[in-house]
């Protein structure tokens, strides 16, 4: 059963080969036995997913499940409020808060009847693609544990990885979901923006930030879309669409599918093991009949410094409302208002955190904001046309979702901009606002997952899951088990 | 562009964190490192080129909601000042703010 | 050397919506401290803004009612800076582009009336308030004013003099309450006034250096602190000094102005573009639907007044200081058979005058205008004097009878029945014949006090210029 997928869990669910208690049972003594080596996990809501497994199975007794996933277990990042269980964003500022109501994908999950089994581990504040920047500490890659999981959803990433749960969900705001999931050969979906609520979800950069599922397949993913997605009046930047199957797709023609190659996606930096497992499936689809089409995407290389430009910006902002003040963490010995607000931010904020918001400020301050921020914003304007361009000649642009796979623990911690370099095929989806997924395609010679990305246009994302799931149906490497934590 | 200390210490506390003396050279160093990334966006040619200011602009007719004038949230202050590092009688309570 | 004082105004009104701008916390005045700060006001981790679709509405209808272009497409900016009442860190405010831009509004001075141009008027959300009484050397927080939805008008500056400004404030004072978008409630802080004051030598063309002046929350204090202020620079200027650009804050207490320290300085608002927010897009339809349920405005309804009913200017501006104060005069007028400057003394004198005296305002009058209408018929036809009939006003304020009623248990009704005056105006001359001798030389003055000679017999009830009448027919003959 730990090996068994979202979808698998539910049918066995719904032909009561299984309880949603002994599930939470099974999945609960995984995390015990396999946590302590990952730290995926802020907390276990132990408690809390019993009452939560029994209601499931009251429900199904009754034949009334709340859908088809009641009594499946999931995690959250621990950026998704949740109401009487803290939400710690993975800072010392928010260690011991305790969200006084529920985002808008837990209330949909929860009313879905998913058992929440916890909160996942994450980079501060989501700021980081290593999950090293918690205060909670590093979580490690269930492949190799001298290596990182990837950030900043790496909790969650890891937790999927390991079997602890079977579905877990992410934020994307550079590549959060997309980044961690290559690395522990999970699947991750980046959702259009403005398709999942972002109420009650953390803000890190209000116009990048978004949710989305991970898990061991794309099916998974889909059906998790399915629960997750739609509509939230309380988000003023979540569309009003008609509910969609996210699953439709699934048994996609890739008959004459038109698969972008961009030659910028290939270039230099690119680990050759990745760009070898990324061209291996990109031959595969070839052979399912798609058309390969080779294309450009010019301003690639200025989608970075744009990122690290706009999301700074933003973040600066979003997090001046942590002033110990309200909630969160106030510092112990100050001299006055002054000095409390320098000393409880100096405190509760990590170094990677306070550098960005350093960033931020700097170039949103007098002088510097044409320079830096509306030369951004121009930038990624001319990298959404890139997009529009493309997508008039594919239907979806495949590439590698990192240059290289997992690296060790602390090999990038003292230069933010190696670290930064890493999300170089990550950030254009983001900045032009189209979903994107990561399946694992291979593994490179130190048998490390690796992620193949793919990227489509507006609301293409049942497509972009169709095609990830017939690659899935013809391979085994989403199947794969962690060499860490076997089962 | 890169920044000196002064700019460092000027940033800092528009920002409201503490630097100390012996952070500030080596935060300087880390931001200029990122400065040096981002000063590669002053090679684009952008001339012409509306900024995007949001990743929805491709939704025609995509615009503010607003919501009706109604109220909708009771009052919650016990819940939520339960949250708060110092609070009395109703108050947040900040030291002393000087006019 | 002559000075010209030049005056800008910042004005923040309070829209009168029930809900804040952003969230559905209340905006009720009053209530204990933070019980009306929701989720959102107090800036919760993962809380996003709506805008408030009736702020925006009364944006419209502010921008409708001074001429002014409203912008299709306006957008709400993040103005950046810590202080403890502000939650956010940042206050959600319009910058580069406001909803509404341009217009004017009339003012009355002393030269006639003069068109004061508006700048612009954005929306934003209010801060909170710190309260500084000593919590052991704490200082407390209440957020229920937080989030607020504010209209901020912004003039170019056009007022000269403090008398000017004053009168401009009141205008738009009016304004806005007119057309209901406001309370105007200058106690609770819902109108409040900020002015950039310059002073130059008369005929310079260039403006001076200015100063901003806070804390400006009646009209008295508006007049006085830029009084002060604009004798504060001139000091300065005429002794060779510099004008430092600054805010000040008045201080009524002292009746001066003095430099607000450390809030100001080093400031650095980073605005941009809130990424949390659309751009708010007005179409037509919803501009037009604003336009046509717009009350008549007191300029158009003061073009009325003198055009239907010949009204001076002084007249027609005091009846349309408030719209219940010239709806109350339309209605009595549309009741009473009695001259429109009739009605109007009435409304601007005694009517003004017993509400004043009262504490109370033309929108809870205690006497209906229909039954003003019926007291002013009573004037005009002669049955009772102005001094009777305001005996009368007094007496209805807490008797239920119509005027016609009041004016016979009062016993005010001028003796108008001819024989009744003659048989007194026969008694008068009889006991007066010095007076009759006098008048008959030729001393008009005679005549007078034989009239009050009439009119103490009557004890005041007769009506003076018909006895006069009587008084003549009689010595005449």
């Amino acid at each position: 059963m730990l090996e068994a997928g979202v979808a698998e869990l539910a049918e066995a669910l719904e032909a009561r080969r299984v309880s949603a208690r002994e599930l939470l049972d099974l999945f609960l003594g995984r995390i015990r036995a396999v946590d302590p080596a990952l730290n995926a996990f802020v907390t276990v809501a132990e408690e809390r997913a019993r009452a939560e497994a029994r209601a499931a199975d009251e429900r199904r007794a009754a034949g009334r499940p709340a859908s088809p996933l009641d009594g499946v277990p999931v995690a959250h990042k621990d950026l998704f409020c949740t109401r009487g269980l803290r939400t710690t964003c993975g800072s010392r500022m928010l260690a011991d808060f305790v969200s006084p109501y529920d985002a808008g994908v837990v209330e949909r999950l929860a009313r879905a009847g998913m058992v929440l089994l916890g909160k996942t581990n994450m980079d501060e504040f989501a700021m980081g693609s290593s999950n090293e920047t918690s205060f909670f500490g590093p979580v490690r890659n269930p492949w190799d544990l001298r290596r990182v999981p990837g950030g900043s959803s790496g909790g969650s990433a890891a937790a999927v990885a390991a079997r602890m749960t079977p579905a877990a969900t992410g934020s994307d705001t550079g590549g959060s979901i997309r980044q961690p999931a290559a690395m522990t050969g999970i699947c991750g979906l980046k959702p259009t923006y403005g398709t999942v609520s972002r109420y009650g979800m953390v803000a890190f950069a209000s116009s990048l930030d978004q949710g989305g599922p991970m898990a061991r397949s794309a099916r998974d993913l889909a059906l998790l879309m399915n629960a997750m997605a739609g509509f939230d009046a309380r988000d003023s930047t979540s569309l009003e669409r008609a509910p969609e199957d996210y699953a439709r797709l699934l048994d996609l023609d890739l008959a004459g599918l038109r698969i972008g190659l961009p030659k910028e996606y290939f270039g230099a930096g690119l680990d050759p093991a990745v760009g070898a497992r990324v061209m291996d499936a990109v031959g595969w689809f070839e052979r399912q009949g798609a058309r390969l089409v080779e294309l450009s995407l010019p301003n690639t290389r200025l989608a970075l410094p744009a990122y690290y430009v706009l999301a700074p910006a933003e973040a600066s902002s979003n997090l001046a409302r942590y002033d110990g003040v309200r909630y969160g963490y106030r510092a112990k010995a100050y001299t006055d208002l002054a000095d409390m607000y320098r000393r409880t931010r100096a405190e509760g904020f990590g170094a990677e955190v306070k550098r960005r918001i350093l960033i931020g400020t700097y170039v949103l301050s007098h002088g510097y904001y044409d320079a830096y921020y509306l030369q951004a914003q121009k930038v990624r304007r001319l990298v959404a046309r890139d997009f529009a361009e493309a997508f008039a000649r594919c239907d979806l642009i495949a590439g590698p979702t990192t240059p290289t796979t997992a690296f060790a623990l602390g090999e990038k911690a003292d230069d933010p901009v190696q670290m930064y370099l890493g999300d170089v095929y990550t950030i254009p989806a983001p900045l032009a606002g189209l979903p994107a997924l990561s399946i694992p395609c291979g593994f490179d010679e130190a048998g490390l997952p690796v992620g193949l990305q793919l990227t489509g246009n507006y609301f293409s994302e049942a497509r972009l899951l169709g095609a990830a799931h017939r690659f899935q149906q013809a391979t085994d490497w989403h199947r794969r088990v962690p060499r860490e934590t076997p089962l | 562009m890169s920044l000196t200390l002064d700019q460092v210490e000027r940033v800092a506390e528009l920002a409201r964190i503490a630097v100390s003396a012996e952070e500030a050279a080596a935060v300087m160093a880390q931001l200029n490192r990122v400065l040096a990334l981002v000063d590669e966006l002053q090679a684009a040619d952008t001339r012409g080129v509306a900024p995007m200011t949001h990743p929805l602009e491709h939704e025609a007719g995509v615009v503010q909601r607003r919501r009706p004038d109604e109220v909708t949230e009771p009052d919650r202050r016990e819940e939520f000042q339960a949250l708060a590092p110092a609070a009395e009688a109703g108050l947040y309570l900040v030291p002393r703010v000087i006019e | 050397m002559d000075w010209e004082v030049v005056v800008g105004i910042e004005t923040h009104a309070q829209l009168a919506t029930r809900s804040k701008m952003f969230s559905g916390a209340p905006t009720a005045f009053g209530a204990p401290p933070n019980t009306q700060a929701s989720a959102i006001d107090i800036a919760l981790p993962g809380v996003l803004p709506v805008p408030n679709a009736r702020a925006v509405e009364f944006a419209i209808r502010f921008g409708l009612a001074i001429g002014a272009r409203i912008n299709r497409r306006s957008v709400f900016a993040r103005k950046n800076y810590f202080y403890p009442d502000l939650p956010k860190g940042y206050q959600i405010s319009q910058y580069e582009q406001p909803i509404v831009e341009g217009g004017a509004l009339a003012i009355a001075t002393p030269a006639g009336e003069k068109t004061v141009r508006i700048a612009r008027a954005h929306l934003e959300e209010d801060a909170g308030k710190s309260l500084h009484e000593d919590r052991r050397g704490m200082t407390g927080i209440d957020l229920n004013r937080a989030g607020t939805p504010l209209l901020e008008i912004v003039t170019e500056p056009d007022l000269r003099g403090a008398r000017e400004a004053a009168a401009y404030a009141r205008a738009l004072h009016a304004l806005v309450r007119w057309i209901e978008i406001c309370d105007g409630n200058m106690q609770e802080g819902s109108f409040r006034c900020d002015a950039n004051v310059s002073v130059r030598r008369a005929g310079e063309p260039g403006l001076g250096t200015r100063c901003e002046i806070k804390n400006l929350n009646s009209f008295r204090f508006l007049e006085r602190a830029i009084e002060y202020e604009a004798r504060r620079q001139i000091a300065i200027l005429e002794e060779g000094g510099r004008i430092l650009q600054e805010t000040r804050l008045y201080d009524p207490a002292r009746d001066e102005t003095r430099p607000l320290r450390g809030k100001e300085e080093a400031h650095d608002y980073r605005y941009f573009p809130d990424p949390d927010l659309l751009p708010l897009v007005l179409a037509e339809d919803e501009i037009e639907r604003v336009r046509r349920e717009m009350p008549e405005l007191p300029a158009a309804r003061r073009a009325r007044y003198a055009a239907e009913h010949g009204l001076s200017a002084y007249d027609v501006a005091l009846l349309t200081e408030s719209r219940e104060k010239a709806d109350y005069f339309e209605r009595a007028l549309a009741a009473a058979r009695a001259p429109a400057k009739l009605v109007a003394n009435w409304v601007n004198g005694e009517i003004a005058a017993l509400l004043n005296d009262a504490g109370l305002d033309f929108d809870a009058v205690p006497i209906a205008p229909e039954r003003l209408a019926r007291l002013l018929e009573r004037v005009h036809d002669g049955t009772v004097s102005h001094k009777g009939a305001k005996e009368v006003l007094a007496a209805m304020r807490a008797r239920a009878e119509d005027a016609d009623a009041l004016i016979a248990a009062l016993g005010v009704a001028q003796v108008s029945d001819r024989a009744a005056l003659e048989g007194l105006v026969e008694q008068a001359i009889a006991a007066n014949p010095k007076l009759v001798a006098d008048f008959r030389a030729g001393r008009e003055r005679a005549l007078n006090a034989l009239v009050g000679q009439v009119m103490k017999a009557s004890r005041g009830a007769a009506n003076p210029a018909q006895v006069a009448e009587i008084l003549r027919a009689k010595l005449a003959g």
